[in-house]
């Protein structure tokens, strides 16, 4: 392979670095109306009543808005392909704006006006009588306290619960000579914060409404918005320009549903629903709160005969993507290391914390800070070496899982321990720090990680793609999935030149997505568009090639068979010997008189198998035990992800992914009244995001397999780095330590608990 | 409501814009001058990726008012560029390293590197990193973001020595 693998700039770079790249805010029509969202200030209840007099004298008002007014439909918002079968169907448990409120910041009322200062005035001037309930923002609360559930579908405040047992754990733990080592470990509600916040604008055109948003999944929110509003799917238009981040939070419906409902109300004029900053965090999605209850059985040699989990999820007010999150931490549990008998059980309940929904690893990061400092408190039990146990336990090329079949098509993994392993000299560093005295000290630790790609067979797995050759012998192509800064459109063109056999310039990809004309995509998520995307991609690459060189055939009076291109040449197969251009076959194929046949190509790529990336943190920290707080001095990732496709936005992948580990397992946490339910620390400035500042040296290396299922060997990538950081920096500091900290992030208050707790520091005993 | 007129040099040439007193500098250039590259990530001076010159230094132009603007020079990313569309060397560092990936906080990294590219004094990676403290990237890790800014002084001061 010529292109893959290489590192050709970004193909929407140059716009980018020149402001030409249009964002949703920057297609805003002249003259649109702004709507502005009257969030609930109570957590737990209902809307009795408004009082609009105040609000509806303020000058530009266009329209008020209300939880009485809106359609009485619910809806799902979740980023996933529907299904056909009920029982799968996401939950539809919201509507456009709510009556019962059920989180701090609920929609209860939206104002649409002439000016955006006119919006904000007026929904302050918004009086609510609300009749309040007890704030419930904890899972096991919840569970035990359903005298008013939060959704009367859902009498026990259960989302869902799922359970697996794979072999007999009781019988397993009867074996003589285990040992048993179990902890509970606790992961924090926390944001994605792409630095675009949330919004939109809608309009109505031929018919249609017309919405325009940054979302990572155009096709789903044309069906959500049409699910909402009760109207025709096809009456439903998405455009998608460039956005500014999503990380799984777009992979939501978030301002669209409303936002498409609002231009309705004034006879299709261009409205704007822009979130701030503050209202990205408290009103749209966050990663999920988890806490696990871990336990392994583990014999002398360090294999493990069972292993247990419960994994209590907190879902917030609305389902968004529920239950799936949970069950995929548990899953990924037993994945992980496949040996010996495992059980494991998941509950999701309903809170009055904001609303969870997809972030990055989508519920890995999570089990893997739990599973992952759980193997070196086992190591801490048992003496047994913590590289070794992973080693010992863990996912081998072959496996299969009972549940979901997913297989291990490929697998790098051992070499990903060993290259971190010398990187950081672990091992021999982990012996030499264990013992150490005095207030700076210093610990290594590690983690490693699996992670699958995409969703199947848990749901529907299919791309479209079109191909049409211009006149030139250069092509259009259209992906169905997006270009969310990942990447995702450089490596399409990667793919098609490649594939079809033209040089990269020769492929001009359209980044925007329009449901009226983008084929048929789920979009971006789950680490799947070099994966599902990409074989969609090759599959109409290779029925452009097949159809360019027919036509060539009739040109040249050759058999197909014998022809290639090869750097927008038509060749003799196997040989230099050029017998026309790829140019000279697109001005034929489109002007010629007698066979105008316009070479344009659209397949779609059912995909129906899945495989497992994998990688490894290992990191170096000095941990200042008198000022609790951690200095990294070294950290590396180093990532099986298959084949890698374009070097330099790999590695910025990977760079991102530990930045943003890095922020989970120091810095990152939402902070929340307890009494009311309120977030308190929404905002770039209380809510402590990496800086430059704070980011160390990132290191990021591939162990390269090729894998048989990728389009080109290739494995997820996307989501996967951000996995092992936390576990890795907290198993450094046990290493430093001696202290096992059980929840992130690993900040100075944390430090200063669970030091003083371990007798490290003396909390000052007298207060005067 | 209450409007006035400023007038301040815009990339490079004067301009006088009518406007409501309570506009940030911002609003006045994505709205009166059709300045797209200036984002709003926050409104409140958290993010950076406003980021423009006013008379050489960067500035949240989120947070700085537009009649503060009145005879200062301003500098947007789209300043960068010549009038025939050939980019600076900034800008071909941030392709050329992979600094880019969604984009949005792109304009404010590169105007918040001028006065770095431009010092003499080599500046190390730490300084670099403190240098452009002020604006969040959730993307990228800052990692490619300082190599392009670290090739690009390299390059300058290389240049001006010669």
């Amino acid at each position: 392979m010529k292109i893959i693998g290489s590192s050709p700039d970004r193909v929407d770079a140059f716009d980018k670095v020149t402001g030409k790249a249009k964002y949703t805010s920057d297609l805003l029509p002249p003259h649109a109306l702004e709507a502005k969202v009257l969030h609930s200030t109570i957590a737990n209840g209902w809307v009795r009543e408004f009082d609009l007099s105040e609000a509806w004298k303020v000058e530009g008002v266009v329209d008020i808005v209300t939880c009485f007014d809106v359609p009485d439909i619910q809806y799902p918002t979740a980023g996933h392909p529907w299904s056909n079968v009920p029982a799968k169907q996401d939950i539809s448990d919201r509507k456009l704006l709510n009556t019962r409120v059920r989180c701090y910041s609920d929609d209860i009322a939206a104002v649409i006006a002439e000016t955006e200062l006119a919006a904000i005035e007026a929904v302050r001037k918004i009086k609510v009588v609300y009749e309040e309930l007890p704030v419930i923002l904890d899972v096991k609360e919840s569970l035990a306290n359903t005298a008013f559930p939060l959704h009367e579908e859902r009498p026990d405040n259960i989302v869902n619960k799922t359970s697996y047992e794979i072999g007999d754990f009781e019988e397993a733990i009867k074996e003589k000579g285990l040992t048993r080592i179990s902890g509970t470990y606790d992961c924090p509600v926390v944001s994605h914060c792409h630095i675009e916040p949330a919004n939109s604008f809608a309009y109505k055109e031929a018919g249609k409404i017309v919405i325009v948003s940054g979302t990572q999944i155009p096709h789903l929110v044309r069906r959500m918005v049409g699910q909402a509003l009760g109207v025709e799917w096809g009456k439903i238009r998405v455009i998608k320009p460039y956005l500014g981040g999503g990380f799984g939070n777009r992979q939501d419906a978030l301002t669209e549903p409303l936002n498409a409902y609002l231009t309705t109300r004034v006879g299709g004029r261009p409205v704007r629903l822009a979130y701030t900053r503050e209202e990205t965090f408290e009103c749209t999605r966050t990663r999920h709160a988890m806490t696990f209850d871990l336990t392994t059985y583990v014999r002398k040699d360090g294999s493990f005969a069972a292993r247990e989990l419960t994994v209590y999820s907190n879902q917030g007010g609305y389902a968004s993507h529920g239950h799936a999150l949970a069950a995929n931490a548990a899953n990924a549990f037993r994945m992980m290391y496949p040996v010996g008998a495992i059980r494991g059980k998941a509950i999701t309940a309903y809170t009055n914390m904001p609303t969870a929904g997809a972030m990055r690893a989508y519920g890995i990061p999570q089990v893997a800070f739990a599973l992952e400092s759980h193997i070196d408190d086992i190591s801490k039990e048992t003496g047994l070496d913590p590289l070794l146990l992973r080693t010992k336990n863990m996912m081998r090329l072959g496996y299969v899982d009972g549940p979901t079949t997913i297989t291990c098509h490929s697998t790098g993994l051992a070499e990903c321990i060993e290259k971190g392993e010398e990187h950081l000299d672990y091992s021999r560093k982990r012996l030499a720090y264990a013992d150490q005295s005095g207030p700076i000290r210093r610990g290594v630790g590690m983690a490693i990680f699996c992670y699958k790609t995409g969703v199947y067979p848990i749901s529907l797995e299919t791309s479209a793609v079109r191909m049409i050759l211009n006149q030139d012998g250069s092509m259009q192509v259209q992906v169905g999935a997006t270009e969310i800064g990942q990447g995702a459109d450089t490596v399409w063109v990667m793919m098609t030149a490649e594939t079809v056999g033209v040089t990269l310039d020769k492929v001009h990809l359209v980044s925007k997505q329009d449901t009226d004309v983008t084929p048929y995509d789920t979009g971006a998520y789950g680490s799947r568009q070099t994966y599902v995307s990409g074989m969609a991609v090759k599959k109409t690459a290779e029925s452009m090639k097949r159809k360019i060189l027919e036509y060539a055939a009739l040109m040249t009076n050759k058999d197909p068979m014998d022809l290639d291109i090869v750097d927008n040449k038509i060749v003799r197969k196997n040989t230099d010997i050029v017998l026309i251009t790829v140019k000279d076959v697109a001005m034929e194929s489109c002007y010629s008189l007698t066979n105008s046949n316009h070479i344009a190509v659209e397949e779609t790529h059912h995909c129906s198998d899945n495989t497992y990336a994998f990688g490894v943190c290992f990191t170096e920290i000095e941990v200042d035990i008198p000022l609790c707080q951690i200095k990294i001095l070294d950290i590396i990732n180093v990532h099986d992800s298959g084949r890698i496709i374009n070097q330099t936005t790999a590695r910025g992948q990977v760079h991102g992914g530990m930045s943003m580990g890095l922020g989970y397992g120091l810095y990152e946490y939402h902070k929340f009244d307890p009494k009311t339910g309120r977030m308190l620390n929404g905002n770039l400035l209380d809510y402590k995001l990496m800086t430059p500042l704070d980011t160390p040296t990132l290191h990021a290396a591939f162990v390269e397999t090729d894998d048989p299922t990728g389009p080109y060997g290739n494995k997820s990538l996307g989501e996967p780095p951000t996995i092992p950081i936390a576990p890795a920096i907290r198993n450094a500091v046990l290493n430093a330590t001696g202290v096992s900290i059980n929840s992130n992030p690993l900040h100075p208050e944390r430090l200063f608990d669970s030091f003083v707790e371990a007798g490290l520091i003396k909390q000052r005993s007298e207060h005067v | 409501m209450y409007n006035r007129s400023v007038t301040c040099t815009v990339n490079g040439k004067k301009r006088t814009f009518m406007i409501d007193v309570r506009s940030s500098l911002s609003d006045m250039l994505r709205g009166e001058a059709g300045l797209d590259s200036i984002k709003h990530g926050c409104d409140v001076g958290e993010c950076g990726a406003c980021t423009v010159l006013i008379d050489g230094k960067p500035f949240n132009s989120c947070i700085y008012l537009a009649v503060w603007a009145e005879g200062k020079t301003i500098l947007t990313l789209e300043g960068l560029s010549t009038t025939q569309g050939t980019i600076s060397d900034i800008q071909q560092a941030f392709i050329d390293e992979g600094a880019v990936q969604c984009g949005f906080c792109t304009p404010g990294f590169i105007m918040a590197s001028i006065p770095i590219i431009e010092s003499d004094i080599p500046a190390s990676r730490d300084e670099i990193k403190r240098q452009i403290a002020g604006n969040l990237c959730r993307c990228t890790g800052y990692e490619h973001i300082v190599d392009a800014i670290e090739k690009t002084q390299k390059k300058r001061i290389a240049e001006r020595t010669r």
